[in-house]
């Protein structure tokens, strides 16, 4: 085992040998140049005044012109400020998985852990599409479980799905209930990797279940959580399409105008072409910093990264 | 865990007092445990006996444990609906093609990236790794795939984005954790090229992660919608999720749009259909699921491993 490219000649009688792995790799390359990265050639369009007729290169250049539009246009802080919402108030059902494979963790392993474990992962298959319907049947006021609830007591039902002010609220909490048994398998995966020696020598130190989560487990999950933290992070403007264009309504516009579905809009439905690139790469790029920003800190703190 | 020998517990008073708080613990854990379980079951459950009950006893909040009012009309309804057909037609190809690509794609290159030998290793990773944090967004992609003649057509759906860079990671760590290198020396000796290598000697040995991928690979497709949204126009080719769609969510039905009574009527057959339909399109998909589940903590377990 030498390592690769050591000198021209070296590499190039490797390539020459393994020939048969670049052909392995060629689908998945070509997939990609195509795909994503021929796309990012077309960024440039957010710098132009994009015609179709015209075509990417033939385009006029543009400047800031649509990035300025954007700063200057209502939807700027609205949309940002929905963006953030939502991914700031997702960031902190964080630890929830956490808890979550820290109780499965101290099951015994029995038919009931398993079947608690099946069954919390189910909702994570149910598709999104599938997801908000289900939610828009469950949470209505006047039909669904949640109406039929309030009226047990009385009461008049909030209307969940039709609230500005619970639109964040709704779609966090309903992500948690989907999601959080699956979460939680990469913990209960990093909690199975504990020695249990370390159980047995705090048990004849005389440490309780709570002393042994306290000072064994939660350190040894804290690498697993510092990596998906940044990750998370990373994409903390990168708030799902799908499922908050399903939930919008004219009800809860207000809140629910993000920036995928503002991009999604005035790109494909109003057909303003670079408007919507320029929208999307200032996306993209605060994206990247937070990203970079946020794995920076973590490798000086706790020589956790991504890189 | 708790391989200790009761002798050793009971030996001194503090251990046996901790065993006392322990199984305080112990008890309020469960009580949590389950909870836990019907929060997440019961609205399932609901659905499912909703789908068997007369809608105005659903609606009047009379569903709680069992159906009331036994009917099968909504899946009588959901019969004579020929979209939600097609739908499922489209769906389970474009889940076969799509799933049969994508495995074909990702774990040959995974395979390749595995191997140490490869020369060019550490750039090709980035080149994959790169896309997953940057990429050109939804409209410059929108115009490649337009300008590669792809808009519109049952190839969108299988190919564009079939390279999978987090199961192309998984699958890597995969091969190197658990082909043995010296099997490759050794077949290179008996004259084997790489190619014959990993078609007879690699593949069968990798079953689990084929599994693994191939799961998530079609439970991708299966519940896709984003994609069918944005990059098909033809009703023959959409998928079922942008058929429940139209159902559960923007609640029209494509044959049935009109004023006054027919509208009425429609919305009326698209009520009862709601539960029915989502039972249909989510049943497939919780079948299998519980038979593969261990492959699937396997495929995140094997995600989870550093490198």
């Amino acid at each position: 085992m030498r390592s690769a490219g050591a000198s021209p000649g070296r590499t190039f009688g490797s390539i020459k040998r393994n020939w048969g792995l670049y052909l392995l790799l060629l689908p998945a390359v070509v997939l990609t140049i195509l795909f994503a990265y021929t796309p990012m050639y077309g960024i440039l369009i957010a710098f132009k005044d994009y015609s179709p007729a015209l075509g990417i290169t033939g385009s006029p250049w543009a400047g800031f012109k649509y990035f300025e539009k954007f700063f200057n246009s209502y939807q700027f802080s609205n949309t940002i400020k929905n963006t953030l919402i939502i991914s700031l108030y997702s960031m902190i059902t964080f630890p929830i998985p956490i808890m979550l494979a820290l109780m499965v963790n101290q099951m015994r392993p029995n038919r009931f852990r398993r079947f608690f474990q099946t069954v919390s992962y189910m909702p994570h298959f149910i598709s999104t599409v599938v997801m908000v319907g289900l939610m828009m049947i469950l949470l209505s006021p006047s039909t669904g479980l949640v109406g039929n609830l309030y009226g047990l007591f009385g009461k008049e039902a909030p209307d969940l799905m039709g609230s500005a002010g619970l639109f964040s609220s709704v779609y966090v909490w309903s992500d948690v209930w989907q999601h959080v048994g699956w979460d939680s398998i990469i913990f209960i995966a990093a909690l199975s990797a504990v020695d249990p020696s370390l159980y047995e020598a705090a048990t004849v130190d005389g440490a309780s279940r709570w002393h042994k989560i306290r000072y064994i487990d939660i350190p040894m999950l804290m690498p697993t959580a510092v990596t998906l933290l940044i990750l998370r992070v990373g994409g903390l403007l990168g708030v799902g399409f799908e499922k908050v264009y399903l939930m919008q309504n004219d009800l809860n516009a207000t809140s629910s105008e993000i920036l995928s579905t503002y991009v999604y809009k005035i790109g494909l439905l109003s057909s303003q072409y670079s408007f919507s690139s320029a929208v999307n790469l200032f996306n993209t790029v605060i994206n990247f910093i937070l990203l970079i920003i946020v794995n920076q800190i973590s490798k000086k703190m706790s020589e956790n990264s991504l890189w | 865990m708790g391989t200790l020998t009761p002798a050793v517990k009971e030996n001194t008073g503090r251990i046996k007092n901790n065993r006392s708080s322990d199984t305080v613990m112990e008890y309020v854990m469960y009580a949590i445990a389950v909870v836990f379980l019907v929060i997440l079951m019961y609205p399932l459950y609901f659905i499912v006996i909703a789908s068997f009950s007369d809608p105005s006893a659903v609606a009047g909040g009379q569903v709680w444990l069992f159906p009331k009012g036994f009917t099968l009309d909504g899946y009588k309804e959901l019969l004579k609906h020929q979209n939600i057909w097609i739908g499922y037609r489209n769906t389970i190809l474009y889940t076969a093609v799509g799933t049969i690509i994508g495995l074909a794609v990702n774990i040959s290159a995974a395979y390749a990236l595995s191997r140490k030998d490869l020369a060019g290793r550490k750039f090709l990773s980035l080149f994959f790794i790169f896309t997953m944090f940057f990429n050109g967004g939804l409209i410059p992609t929108f115009l490649t795939i337009r300008d590669l003649h792809m808009y519109d057509t049952f190839l969108v759906m299988v190919l564009p984005f079939s390279v999978g860079v987090y199961n192309i990671i998984v699958a890597r760590t995969f091969f190197q954790t658990s082909i043995p290198g010296d099997l490759w020396e050794a077949a290179q000796i008996d004259g084997c090229g790489n190619l014959r290598y990993f078609a007879l000697v690699v593949l069968p040995l990798s079953k689990a992660i084929i599994a693994v991928l191939g799961l998530w690979i079609a439970v991708g497709h299966w519940n896709s919608y984003f994609n069918a949204l944005i990059y098909l126009k033809n009703p023959d080719l959409h998928p079922l999720q942008l058929i429940l769609r139209n159902i559960l969510i923007t609640n029209q039905m494509q044959s049935g749009m009109g004023t006054g009574e027919a509208a009425q009527i429609a919305l009326r057959l698209a009520n009862m259909m709601r539960y029915s339909v989502i039972i249909v399109a989510t049943v497939p998909i919780m079948c299998v699921y519980p038979f593969v589940q261990k492959y699937f903590n396997q495929g995140v377990m094997i995600g989870a491993v550093k490198e």
